[in-house]
């Protein structure tokens, strides 16, 4: 049983349950992606400017 | 479990952001800073064009007084952190809600794809992640430091996400199966949205020096590759350390 202790986090999961743990993950993941990487708003804009330009986001 | 997602996934962010904040801290605000010393000298400048000195009044325009300081001052009317602590300590925070995004993102997928994130795979979730979000964007639209002409923000940003989509999505394909067909395929996927093109930055003279500009794109990007190898890799590690957790309490591990 040794051997599968790394991999039982995913395949101990059921499709419906790894559908909820995505669905919740992706909606958050992207919600904060588009905060710090994408939104017009000037504060966030401003906010995280110099983090847009380290990463890569298109800035200004 | 989805407990067990989220917080492997938000505590690897933590580490990975902390990390990246450091060595942009270090290496890469201060180009920022010194290339913003040169905006507005150049062709192109954003927001801070002096308004004042030549437009004209359509009839009827109520009387009004143009304040030269505060027009040629970059956008002084809008909130930005002070520079200093304030704004290492915005950028910090950024970095580390941009880590924990990806993180989710890269988790949600994960999910969604039957493909586990562990400590022996990690590393390969972070290149992944590096090719889809720094290395294909990049190679399109390169790390550009404030004061260089760019072309329209919002086909920007259209090209980037496209570019991470189809990229992302060869990456995945290329886990899931090696058949000869998926690697044509996601060469495809690679390659579109390159013949498509990236939008053009306008051919302007620009003020910023060009070996600040080399140097902010080499370090940008090396910057990221170290960012997503350390998330993917501590993602990969507590996976394995909550799996083997929740584990024990029904076959304790020989």
């Amino acid at each position: 049983m040794n051997t599968t202790t790394a991999s039982t986090g995913l395949q101990s999961l059921s499709i419906s349950q790894r559908i909820i743990a995505g669905s919740l993950a992706i909606l958050l993941g992207l919600t904060l992606l588009v905060g710090t990487g994408f939104a017009g708003d000037f504060r966030l804009h401003n906010g995280a400017h110099d983090t847009r330009h380290a990463m890569g986001f298109p800035c200004h | 479990m989805i407990r067990n997602l989220f917080a492997a996934a938000l505590l690897a962010a933590l580490c990975a952001g902390l990390v990246t904040a450091a060595l942009q801290h270090f290496r890469v605000t201060p180009l920022i800073l010194h290339a913003e010393t040169f905006e507005g000298e150049g062709g192109h400048s954003h927001g801070a064009e002096p308004v004042a000195a030549d437009h004209e009044h359509a009839a009827g325009t109520p009387q009004h007084e143009h304040d030269a300081i505060a027009t040629t001052a970059a956008e002084p009317e809008e909130w930005a952190p002070a520079d200093g602590f304030e704004r290492t300590a915005y950028t910090t925070l950024a970095t580390v809600l941009a880590a924990a995004g990806f993180a989710l993102v890269i988790g949600a997928v994960s999910m969604f794809a039957g493909v586990p994130i562990t400590f022996a795979n990690g590393f390969l979730w972070g290149i992944a992640g590096f090719v889809t979000f720094s290395l294909a964007p990049a190679y399109g639209l390169a790390p550009e430091l404030p004061g260089m002409p760019a072309a329209d923000l919002g086909a920007r940003q259209v090209w980037w996400v496209g570019t991470a989509l189809a990229t992302g999505a060869a990456c995945l394909l290329l886990a899931k199966t090696r058949a000869g067909w998926a690697f044509a395929v996601a060469i495809a996927l690679v390659a579109i949205p390159h013949i498509i093109g990236a939008p053009a930055a306008p051919d302007e003279p620009s003020a910023v020096p060009a070996h600040l500009a080399t140097e902010f794109a080499a370090i940008t990007l090396g910057t990221s590759l170290v960012f997503w190898l350390v998330l993917g890799t501590v993602f990969g590690k507590l996976n394995d350390v909550f799996a083997a957790r929740s584990s024990v309490p029904n076959g304790v591990p020989a």
